[in-house]
């Protein structure tokens, strides 16, 4: 048999219909829905009379607007208003919902593969753009807009043009505390914002095969930020011994059954992509982006472009000059006074263990504000019977309730007009973490360092690892 | 969705790369369960200062850019949030066509499934469109259906766009009524399943 990859194998197993010159319909095996981007779907099937076609293939839970904090009182209404608006649809819909009090509530890419609903060769969409998130256990997510939710919902299928196939192949080993959103945000520095549009992503090669499933998750969600509407990791031992016991995954002998299925779907030795990029793991330091997209990204030990040397001057010099920096600044000058330890990259319990591992017995610097906001109540929960809590409060972080929180700041976290964060999130957008706000990428560690120093650091030199 | 076929109208120039759906509608503005009444939200903090006033440097404003329906911008137009909030803000405001060197998946698809027609077009005739309307103004003539733009001067450019695509826009056809037509097919799959 012709060598393929995963993407062709999943593909091919969920053609629905297919006809020359058309997208292909696709079946689509898991829907996640979540308050923001669902209600005008839920309306426009009510407009034509259309049900939910599958609403046990689809599952909702409220994470973008909820509070972090005193739960009980919503005092924006409007947000309020989103969140009923769900419950009732998946009320009248018969559809499960993880409510703001419900104990599986989380962000939405946080609890698809903790609930063991995230599993391989499924095709899983969202009205969010970091489904591909869930690419990390061999699943084809990607995000998708309202319109084509409601069409999921209505149809449990997609039209959709069989994509490219993108290898990024990362050889040898990553450095002792690097980590892998530092691999991610290397991936794109390197290659931009715009080199994964029109591909699926597969991540291959030795780095990419000794990352835990939670690093896994991390490199997978931020695909979206080189362009690429899905990532994927094919399937392995780490991937089964994850889904083991989940809740949604079954268990004896079917899930043997299943896990075999789930191994053969790794891509074929010697199956053929439409284009590979290769990554020297070894060569990765710590990433801090400086600018207003991911792909804004230098060494910690590096500095701000210098004017003369970049190729797009004019975006090169707004976005130094919306984030309030100067060109051949040193990163390690840059001084922050928010730190940001959460969203669907990084708030699971492994970045809650290495940013409180970092930050044990130290302090929070004066100038600082640092928020902890775990991905989902199951972790909060776990860490807490750890007594990272303790830990990080100690410590002089806010410890907090599980959603999306400040990563984009629809609630109430919001970094104010000027502030400067170091996010373990997504996007350095401006105006992302609040408008006129200023964000730097980081992973859990650097962010745990730079709010105990106030200013960026190598956090290698506190781990023991440089000098 | 509205059908178009053709569209005749004046171009607003942006010209930034990367222009990102959280800058095209942000997302204190994502609350609300309608899908109208975006378009006065649309680039909010780029159109208006922390007071709620009209910025008069921003270049959305000014007096001859008002009643602009085509938008040209700089590639990689909409990436980032799948918000489909970015394409009803954009239709909403006024804009039926978009014309940039690239665009983002998502933002792409969203764009289709609402009467708006993104026109990829090389850097090149997206410079000098661009350069066109930032000095002057600039009205462009959109027929859809025969995959060309003419513009003042005569210039005639040829634009792809998936047939299937452009079938639906013409026609304003609802997708998913087209997709219940295989309702026969979804259920056969289904029972493969089982």
């Amino acid at each position: 048999m012709k060598p393929e990859t995963i993407v062709n194998k999943i593909w091919n197993k969920h053609v629905v219909h297919q006809e020359e010159g058309n997208p292909d319909l696709l079946y689509i095996d898991l829907h996640l829905v979540h308050e923001v981007t669902s209600p005008q779907a839920f309306e426009g099937l009510r407009l034509n009379n259309r049900k939910v076609r599958r609403p046990d293939l689809t599952y909702a839970t409220m994470d973008h607007n909820v509070p972090t904090k005193n739960r009980d009182v919503i005092k924006d209404q409007i947000a309020q208003k989103q969140m009923e608006t769900l419950k009732q649809n998946c009320l009248e819909n018969g559809i499960t919902l993880a409510d703001m009090y419900h104990p599986d509530q989380g962000i939405v890419h946080v609890i698809g593969p903790e609930l063991g609903l995230t599993q391989p060769g499924k095709t899983i969409v969202c009205g969010d753009s970091h489904t591909s998130t869930h690419g990390a256990f061999g699943a084809l997510a990607f995000g998708i807009g309202t319109s084509e939710v409601e069409h999921v919902l209505a149809t449990q299928s997609l039209w959709q043009d069989r994509p490219k196939t993108l290898k990024i192949q990362v050889e040898g080993d990553l450095g002792p505390g690097v980590t892998a959103k530092d691999l991610i945000l290397a991936i794109i520095g390197k290659f931009g914002v715009k080199f994964g549009t029109g591909y699926v992503m597969e991540y291959t090669g030795k780095a990419i095969r000794n990352l835990s499933m939670e690093e896994r998750m991390t490199v997978c969600n931020m695909s979206i930020e080189a362009g690429a509407r899905a990532g994927l990791i094919s399937p392995d031992e780490t991937t089964v011994e994850f889904l083991k016991g989940r809740a949604h995954v079954p268990e004896g002998e079917a899930f043997e059954l299943l896990a075999e299925e789930w191994l053969s779907l790794a891509t074929d030795e010697g199956a053929v992509y439409d284009k590979t990029v290769v990554i020297k793991a070894a060569e990765v330091e710590p990433q801090v982006t400086w600018g207003t997209n991911p792909g804004m990204c230098v060494p910690v030990s590096g500095t701000t472009p210098d004017l003369s040397q970049v190729e797009h001057k004019e975006d090169v010099e707004r976005a130094l000059d919306y984030m309030g920096l100067v060109e051949n600044q040193p990163i390690t000058s840059i001084e922050i006074d928010h730190v940001f330890i959460g969203s669907c990259t990084n708030s699971r319990l492994s970045d809650l263990q290495k940013a409180a591992a970092i930050i044990e017995g130290k302090r929070v610097s004066d100038k600082v504000r640092a928020i902890v906001v775990p991905g989902s109540f199951s972790i909060k929960m776990q860490a807490e019977k750890e007594g990272l809590d303790e830990i990080f409060k100690a410590a002089g972080f806010e410890w907090r309730e599980a959603g999306c929180s400040m990563c984009l700041a629809m609630n109430n976290d919001v970094v104010p007009p000027g502030g400067r964060c170091a996010s373990t999130s997504n996007r350095n957008f401006e105006g992302r973490q609040g408008n006129g706000s200023r964000t730097h990428l980081v992973s859990p560690e650097m962010a745990a360092i730079a709010a105990v120093e106030g200013h960026f650091v190598d956090v290698r030199q506190f781990t023991g690892v440089l000098n | 969705m509205e059908a178009i076929e053709k569209h005749r109208g004046l171009v607003y120039p942006l010209n930034r790369a990367n222009i990102d759906t959280d800058q095209i509608i942000p997302k204190q503005f994502l609350k609300r369960i309608e899908r109208t009444g975006f378009g006065q939200f649309l680039f909010y903090h780029w159109r208006f200062d922390d007071d709620g006033n009209k910025r008069t440097d921003f270049s959305m404003n000014y007096p001859e850019y008002q009643n602009a329906s085509i938008l040209v911008a700089g590639d990689n137009f909409g990436c980032g949030s799948s918000r489909e909030h970015a394409p009803w803000a954009l239709l909403d405001y006024g804009f039926r066509v978009i014309i940039a060197p690239s665009f983002a998946d998502i933002f792409y698809n969203n764009s289709l499934k609402n009467g708006i027609i993104p026109i990829q077009l090389d850097q090149e005739q997206v410079d000098q469109w661009m350069e066109r309307a930032e000095k002057g103004t600039l009205t462009l003539d959109i027929d859809l259906k025969n995959q060309f733009i003419v513009d003042e001067a005569d210039q005639k450019v040829h634009f792809d766009i998936p047939e299937y695509h452009k079938e639906k826009l013409i026609n304003g056809w609802d997708d998913i009524a087209l997709t219940l037509q295989h309702q026969d097919a979804i259920s056969a799959y289904e029972g493969n399943l089982a």
